[in-house]
């Protein structure tokens, strides 16, 4: 479904130029209503092309006021559903609601290493320039598959 | 001085090396372009039309790794699986390479902090999170077919991008610029020189120089009609976003493109479009018509129209497709995935502890990676474990990751054995012989690399794939930088030239704008969306779309030419009332093109090689005779005309084992 942004809850993200949900939208589509003259509705973003949403849930995962919901695509979904996820750090937590109202909560991990604590080439080595035509990459994962030659039968 | 509307200001960089896109074919070159490039002066750069921690096919999450090679199977078997599931055409040198290079970018991943499922020494499975072995010492993943893993995949992206942005770091990398034309060099025009395109948040143009770039765009989607066409049309199965860039700018600067004729069909949960992998491979479900037969098994012998690519253990995605769509045309739908029967008998089999977490993962597998099926499930009150689900083949989407080959030729590697002539005539001369030219992943432009959804005749990378495969360019990038330390390039057009082609739309919308009083109707210009829609209704009733079952002929593909060609004169007529529509605008300039090589390359190809895919009823027959080659083509910029040709296909593993 489109995503919907709740009047009561988004606070424009206290002003900033950018919106969090403008900032991570993979297709564009979150917008800052800065006066209210697109929406009525001063300061709060909106979804400006609602039938262009994947529903990925990019803007509502990443909201700092869970302002953001989703009302399923209206041209094919019956009302009353809802699907809304709550992501931590280290794991995401899911409320489910059925149009009959049967509920279900599901939490599931989505990293086992701190947010922000990669770092990419510790503890590997600097690349051998003399390998550089080489096939393989710089570091040694013990993820090459070598194969058995025999297999190629051109050669 | 800032830019306003209309009037951009305009920003000139010279770098060595641009990668254009943010998705994991970027973010793996990324990483291991900055290793390589350590203690050269190259400067690196990289531009993403969105936000690369959601960025590209993985944005929203995976609920599945599709390529895992592991220990116990061999780089010549993955090769042999790709090319069966293509229907025989595929570059075995690009999917053995793929194969042996995978699993590196994998364990990375892991290492990262991805959560990959786990089997422990009594077979029982666990999630990501409990830190079991990782798969790099010997761990074992749990399989949900022979080359999926199963992970706990929703910050799959985030997590890549994050190793991606720390590498390259972040003064190199540019979020939310659209790179929308390629330019080549003044004094060759078979090399690339830069690249042009423009901020959506700000009034700005970029004009890029370099010695060399990655293009990787993803695939294509929305080019046919969707078969939701309200609010649902956003729900495409891949994503929505991917707008044919990579294939229309590679074009566009004479590269070589490869089976453009190829496109995934996929059968999935109707309307939501939700992944049914799991559910056919680790659920062991059936798929059924209405009447609770299973169409596989009752249609099987149509398996046997199609040797030997029907005859294999599982048999090209095309065919099964081809076996469902009996039954729809038969009138013995609706198609349903039995859930209900594969959950009874899942209960039966497995522990108490693992029966309590497969309701779970079975929710898991749409929250990961496709919410709005769930969406659509939660709308209908469908609990999987008491009622089916329909299922249905999708509109038709061009890409050369997942299930499908289009894209770009791109030279392979040199130890497999690939050939180094041409065995068929009427290939253009300028173009190189054999499969390889030099450079791994480097297009037929001097320059030009390619990896993911770009590189054709090599499906089934999938997101891991992907990701090495930027990786492998990257390393050869650097080598074509140190190679040619002296090359200066230089643009063939003005940057004036580019920056007003560039606004075109928006030009078109001030200059006009006055002259109706309602915004979208006027006739001196075309909003991006209409525009959108003729090419989609185009694409749906001439090229094979779902109107028609996916049937087209010689004289459908005629009329569809002739709308074509005025479809693409009315896009330089395209407004721009915002930035927002001027990405649009572009976007589905690239659709155009892309689309107008699928159709060219489905009328040259005299014959039905994917059927289930596309029928042409005129040559409704696999024709292994005269067409067991590939289709490949060049476009002309200054003609505007597309030239298709054949290349000699060529075994380098033996596919006959996949039928002992």
């Amino acid at each position: 479904m489109p995503t919907f942004v709740r009047t009561d809850k988004c606070d424009g993200c206290k002003g900033q130029d950018k919106t969090a949900c403008m900032y991570i939208c993979p297709h564009d589509l979150m917008k800052l209503d800065k006066d209210g003259s697109e929406t009525g509705h001063a300061m709060r973003a909106f979804n400006q092309e609602p039938e262009q949403c994947w529903e990925c849930y990019s803007c509502v995962k990443i909201c700092p006021q869970q302002a953001i919901e989703a009302r399923h695509y209206a041209d094919i979904v019956p009302l009353g559903g809802s699907v809304q996820p709550l992501r931590g750090t280290d794991s995401i937590m899911w409320t489910i609601k059925f149009r009959n109202g049967t509920m279900k909560r599901f939490k599931f991990p989505i990293r086992t290493t701190p947010e922000g604590s990669i770092d990419p080439y510790a503890g590997k080595p600097a690349a051998d320039m003399s390998k550089i035509a080489d096939i393989g990459f710089f570091c040694q994962e013990n993820g090459f598959r070598a194969g058995d030659r025999s297999e190629l039968i051109n050669l | 001085m800032a830019g306003e509307f209309g009037n951009p200001e305009v920003v000139e960089e010279e770098v060595d090396i641009l990668l254009i896109g943010g998705g994991m074919a970027c973010c793996g070159a990324a990483f291991e372009i900055m290793r390589w490039a350590e203690g050269t002066d190259l400067k690196i750069k990289l531009v993403d039309k969105a936000a690369m921690d959601r960025s590209g096919a993985v944005a929203q999450g995976l609920s599945a790794i599709n390529t895992y090679i592991g220990t116990e199977q061999d780089p010549a078997d993955y090769a042999r699986m790709v090319s069966n599931d293509l229907m025989g055409i595929t570059r075995d040198d690009l999917a053995y390479d793929l194969g042996r290079h995978v699993d590196e970018s994998v364990h990375l991943f892991e290492e990262w902090g991805l959560p990959i499922w786990k089997t422990d020494e009594n077979g029982e499975r666990h999630d990501g999170s409990k830190g079991m072995t990782p798969l790099k010492d010997g761990g074992k993943p749990v399989r949900s077919g022979k080359w999926q893993i199963m992970i706990n995949g929703e910050s799959y992206k985030w997590i890549v991008a994050e190793a991606a942005k720390k590498a390259l770091g972040i003064d190199n990398i540019q979020e939310r610029i659209f790179i929308v034309k390629l330019v080549n060099d003044k004094n060759d025009k078979n090399r690339i020189a830069g690249a042009v395109g423009f901020s959506t948040r700000d009034h700005k143009v970029v004009v890029y120089k370099f010695k060399a770039c990655l293009l990787a765009a993803g695939g294509c989607v929305n080019l046919f009609r969707p078969r939701s066409v309200g609010e649902g049309q956003g729900r495409a199965w891949y994503p929505v976003w991917n707008a044919g860039s990579t294939y229309a700018m590679a074009a566009e600067a004479g590269a070589e493109l490869t089976l453009m004729e190829n496109r995934f069909v996929p059968t999935r949960f109707k309307d939501g479009y939700g992944p049914v992998g799991a559910w056919f491979l680790l659920f062991k479900a059936k798929a059924t018509n209405a009447f609770e037969e299973v169409y596989m098994d009752r249609n099987k012998e149509m398996l046997d129209d199609y040797p030997p690519y029907g005859q294999a253990a599982v048999p090209a995605s095309c065919l099964r497709n081809h076996l469902m769509l009996k039954e729809m045309r038969e009138g013995r739908g609706p198609i349903y995935m039995d859930t209900v029967t594969a959950l009874a008998n899942l209960r039966e089999t497995l522990s108490p502890r693992e029966v309590k977490h497969l309701e779970a993962e079975a929710w898991e597998d749409f929250l990961d990676m496709c919410v709005g099926q769930c969406g659509i499930w939660v709308g209908e009150n469908i609990e999987p474990e008491k009622k089916n689900s329909e299922l249905m083949p999708t509109e038709p989407y061009l890409l050369g990751s997942h299930s499908g080959c289009c894209g770009i030729w791109v030279s392979g590697p040199t130890d497999v054995g690939a050939p180094t002539d041409e065995g068929e005539a009427g290939v253009p001369d300028h173009l190189p012989k054999g499969w390889n030219w030099g450079y791994r992943g480097m297009t037929t432009v001097q320059g030009l690399f390619t990896a993911g959804d770009g590189v054709g005749a090599s499906g089934h990378k999938f997101s891991s794939g992907s990701h090495a495969e930027g990786r492998m360019c990257a390393k050869s990038m650097v080598k074509y930088c140190l190679d040619n330390p002296d090359l200066k390039p230089e643009l063939a057009d003005s940057v004036d030239d580019l920056v007003a082609e560039i606004y075109k739309p928006v030009r078109n919308f001030l200059e006009h704008k006055d002259y109706s009083t309602a915004i979208d109707i006027n006739p001196n210009y075309i909003t991006p969306k209409m525009l959108q829609f003729r090419l989609q209704k185009i694409m749906d009733e001439y090229v094979a779309g779902v109107a028609t079952y996916y049937q087209t002929n010689g004289k459908m593909l005629e009329v569809a030419g002739e709308k074509l060609d005025m479809l693409k004169e009315d896009a330089e007529k395209m407004r721009a009332k915002d930035l927002h529509e001027l990405l649009r605008a572009w976007e589905n300039y690239h659709r155009i093109i892309t689309a107008e090589a699928h159709m060219k390359h489905i009328e040259f190809r005299e014959e039905s090689r994917y059927p289930g895919f596309y029928y042409r009823a005129d040559y409704n027959l696999v024709d292994e005779e005269n067409w067991k080659c590939f289709v490949n083509s060049i476009y002309d910029r200054e003609s505007k005309k597309w030239t298709c040709f054949k290349r000699q296909h060529v075994d380098l593993v033996d596919k006959s084992k996949l039928f002992k």
